[in-house]
């Protein structure tokens, strides 16, 4: 006669202590971290001498008109990329979507760089089309302007995303209803559709303006020569310059980041609480609105702010890696893949960072899939105020901007780890561990989904047949949810690959990710090998998000963030 | 095999009200027991702790001498060799039919002969046995549902579960799956307990019905004792299509009455005692020495007429009738034989 067993429900003992370790040590840990170290620095007066330095007051304001001025751009061209695309007619909708889509998966400093390639005096591309202005004349991208717009182009996608899904979400027969009562087309955009869509509007901003203040990619390359600096690159300038303060100082300044991010965060949940409509009407397929005369004169805009902020950037990159030297004019006889050639094959530091990009990006995207797979089923099994919890706590380092992690992380493991004596600060484990943080939500958020979605009596049937714990993972779940797993690793590796912002302060020799690489490459003044490397990467990003695109239909709605 | 028993079974989920509050019944082994009740009435809570999914918060199950569970402690569903058809089928889509169907023997580790042999004796008793390679996206409904039994039938389950199994079939699927499921029970022996809501699919397959409201348990009985005898206004109003009438009972002990009997209670007698009593349509028939009724509703069902008729006294009474009859009609009935509940 079998046992008579205390546990009802048959999951291992082991697996609720094992998800709230694994999120206590992810989470709350370092980033409880940075709360003590910045209120103690506070309460000791260490914040004097940071408060009283007119840098920091420069670099808030920075932050926050570069924030707010990109937040304009995404507004602008996310909302009409997004009203268009979703209600009018407009032809070959899937491929400017996805196109639209790119600059949000491209890491923030390959755009930096292909639009300072695009503009100024030593652009390949204008040169060799004989438009480069004059010598000596100012790169006009080197100030604020230039930073909102790029932060503007590289977070749109992210207004475009939660307009979309708000006009997707519209009741239909609404709609229809609107139209029977005998209102124009026009009548039901401005009465019905737009004040509906209204809130999907304010939080694609507040997202867009929390991503701006996080940035370190854009600002880093645009600002720094041009001395300007925003929090996240004050951070990095006060880490490199090491002091006796600079522990203090970076906790504070992140914590003064964490704040503006959270303050935005806060007004998109707000927001966003209550515009649930769905329950009210069908909602589906919205209503499509035809164009007619204006149509062509649509699409040509489109595909013409595509050609600016996309392709013709993109071709100054490509021009700019095949440049032989800094400023030689391109032609078909000077092209050389010399860069290619030199950051794939001869240069160690490029290849060293292929490796070590690569090796992380690999053992992130498979080592938490170990944890999420068991984290997504206690989410799916427990009740929904824990669950809310776990997805809150997984969320919060992915929410919260990368700089704010790293300063978390170098303030976790500056000293030795307490039991064991060795100190991972300055080798690739830190790195790892950042990774793990920062990218668990991205983990856990397509196979919670997933398992979601899992009629619990699947699991129950498999139960009565017999099938304890593991058997069941093995057999039934696991296969079950394996597409979303499978999307789960993708977007990690790609999120981890182009990463730059966490590993910008945890690197050191040996440890740099192509993120820095490519940095430290335009740092040092090599931009045709900057180039070719982020070619090299936008060229990845593109293979990835097709792969995800063939995948799409098998996964749960909301897996992929560029479709919804 | 054993008989299984309920003992002073209740679940109470936190949510103010108790699902489930001291069920108590024994099924006698191989019993065919129909658990029927309206929806949110406690019979699928009840079927979740029999197969272990819910843990009561009060009272035990036993199978035969053995404890599945109390409040304390319970076996897990993976050891109780009990079987489940779901309301959803619970059908794994990324195995075949015949995979599905072998899973529980694959887990006990049979060989691969005998799994292979046992796996078309269930199909072949359930008429599946050509699509065995399917996979269950590419079958009907009925033909899932017939899976999900023959997964119930490889193991020799003690007890075999059923929720809801006919509610997402068509009227005509679910009376060819009622003689499927007869032949099941008839052949794996096992204890059968059936959750439905539909009283006409309790009666017509189980050997017991149990009448379930708002957690408590109000009834158990065979299918033709409950119709006849049903006790109380719940049980009465849930089987059969019978009016419940507020009548002063005469004061003889007797429980079915007839019309002579039946007759002075539709004199008013102010003050006098209100008992509630069930008539049940087919014993409303037109006779010149009845009661005068007015026809308030008249719906042509094919084979009749469905009447609702009003007593001088506001109250309703069902009828049928085989000639056609106007709403607005006078017409006289008498009552043949009605049931204090």
């Amino acid at each position: 006669m079998p046992r008579f067993l205390t546990l009802g429900n048959s999951q291992p003992r082991w697996l609720f202590p094992f998800v709230l370790t694994v999120l206590f040590l992810l989470s709350v840990l370092p980033l409880g971290r940075l709360a003590v170290t910045g209120i103690l620095s506070l309460v000791r007066g260490g914040g004097d001498g940071l408060l009283s330095d007119p840098g920091l007051w420069a670099a808030l304001w920075n932050t926050l008109t570069t924030s707010f001025y990109g937040m304009l751009v995404s507004v602008l061209i996310g909302g009409s990329f997004a009203l268009l695309l979703t209600l009018f007619d407009i032809r070959g909708k899937w491929i400017l979507g996805f196109l639209f889509m790119l600059p949000m998966m491209i890491p923030p400093q390959v755009t930096a760089l292909s639009w300072v390639g695009l503009t100024g005096p030593s652009s390949t591309l204008l040169k060799a089309i004989g438009m480069a202005p004059p010598l000596g004349s100012p790169q006009p991208l080197y100030s604020i302007g230039g930073i909102a717009l790029l932060l503007g182009v590289q977070n749109a996608p992210l207004v475009y995303l939660a307009l979309r899904a708000g006009l997707l979400a519209l009741p239909r027969d609404g709609i229809e209803a609107a139209r029977l009562s005998g209102a124009s087309a026009l009548q039901v955009l401005r009465d019905i559709i737009l004040p509906l869509a209204l809130p999907g509007f304010a939080a694609g901003a507040a997202m867009a303006f929390v991503s701006n203040v996080g940035n370190f990619g854009i600002p880093a390359i645009l600002g720094i020569p041009a001395s300007i600096y925003t929090l996240p690159t004050l951070i990095y300038a006060k880490f490199a310059s090491f002091g006796p303060s600079t522990f203090a100082d970076i906790s504070l300044l992140s914590g003064l980041i964490a704040l503006l991010s959270v303050a935005g965060l806060l007004i998109e949940e707000r927001v966003l609480r209550g515009r649930d409509y769905r329950i009210i009407g069908l909602s589906g397929r919205t209503a499509v609105f035809q164009l007619k005369g204006w149509r062509a004169v649509s699409e040509i805009l489109l595909w013409l702010v595509l050609l600016l902020i996309l392709i013709l950037p993109f071709a100054a990159l490509v021009a700019s890696s095949l440049a032989p030297a800094y400023g030689v004019p391109l032609n078909l006889k000077t092209a050389t893949t010399h860069a290619y050639e030199e950051v794939l094959l001869r240069q160690s530091v490029t290849q060293t960072a292929f490796r070590n990009s690569i090796g992380l990006s690999l053992a992130t995207a498979f080592g938490l899939l170990l944890v999420t797979v068991l984290m997504g089923y206690v989410v799916a099994r427990s009740g929904r105020r824990l669950a809310a919890l776990i997805g809150a706590l997984a969320d919060i380092p992915y929410a919260l901007p990368g700089i704010v992690l790293a300063v978390a992380c170098i303030l976790l493991f500056a000293a030795p780890l307490p039991v064991f004596g060795v100190s991972i600060y300055g080798t690739i484990w830190i790195l790892l561990f950042a990774y793990f943080s920062s990218f668990l939500a991205v983990s856990l958020r397509p196979i919670a989904s997933a398992f979601r979605q899992l009629d619990p009596s699947l699991e129950e049937a498999a139960r009565l047949a017999g099938a304890g714990f593991a058997r069941r993972m093995r057999d039934i779940l696991v296969p079950l949810i394996a597409p979303a797993a499978g999307a789960a690793v993708i977007l990690v590796f790609l999120i981890a690959c182009n990463e730059l912002t966490v590993s910008a302060l945890l690197w050191s020799a040996g440890t740099q990710t192509l993120g820095v690489a490519i940095y430290n490459l335009d740092d040092s003044g090599s931009f045709n090998l900057a180039s070719a490397l982020s070619v090299l990467v936008v060229g990845m990003v593109v293979v990835m998000m097709f792969l995800l695109e063939l995948l799409a239909n098998r996964l749960p709605k909301g897996v992929v963030p560029w479709r919804s | 095999m054993a008989q299984l028993i309920l003992n002073h079974l209740s679940k109470d989920f936190g949510t103010g009200k108790p699902a489930v509050t001291g069920v108590s019944l024994k099924i006698r082994e191989g019993g065919f027991l129909a658990l029927l009740g309206p929806s949110g009435c406690g019979k699928t809570t009840v079927l979740r702790m029999i197969a272990g999914f819910e843990q009561p918060s009060d009272g035990e199950i036993f199978l035969g001498e053995w404890r599945l569970a109390d409040v304390n402690a319970m076996v897990p569903p993976e050891k109780r060799n009990m079987a489940m058809v779901f309301q959803s089928y619970a059908l794994w889509p990324h195995m075949s039919v015949a995979d599905n169907v072998g899973y529980p023997l694959k887990v006990r580790g049979l060989s691969r002969d005998a799994r292979d042999r046992k796996i078309r004796e269930a199909l072949e008793a359930v008429r599946l046995d050509a699509y065995a390679d399917r996979r269950p996206a590419d079958l009907s409904g009925g033909q899932r549902q017939r899976v999900a039994l023959a997964r119930c039938l490889v193991t020799d389950p003690d007890v075999v579960l059923l929720d809801e199994p006919l509610a997402n079939l068509d009227r005509h699927l679910r009376q060819e799956m009622e003689e499927t499921f007869r032949e099941f029970h008839a052949r794996s022996g096992a204890t059968m307990i059936y959750v439905t809501h539909d009283q006409a699919e309790a009666m017509a397959l189980a050997t017991d019905v149990a009448v379930m409201a708002e957690g408590k348990l109000l009834q158990v009985a065979p299918p033709q004792e409950i119709y006849a005898r049903p006790e109380g206004r719940i049980v009465g109003g849930l089987i059969g299509q019978g009016a419940i009438l507020k009548l002063p009972w005469p004061v003889s002990g007797d429980r079915a009455l007839e019309w002579p009997a039946l007759q002075p209670s539709f004199v008013p007698k102010p003050g006098a005692h209100l008992a509630d009593v069930l008539v049940r349509p087919q014993d409303v028939v037109f006779s010149d020495e009845g009661l005068d009724v007015v026809v308030e509703a008249a719906v042509f069902e094919g084979e009749r007429h469905a009447l609702r008729l009003r007593l001088a006294d506001d109250q309703t009474l069902r009828a049928f009738s085989r000639r056609t009859v106007a709403v607005g009609d006078r017409i006289r009935v008498v009552i043949r034989s009605a049931w204090r509940l």
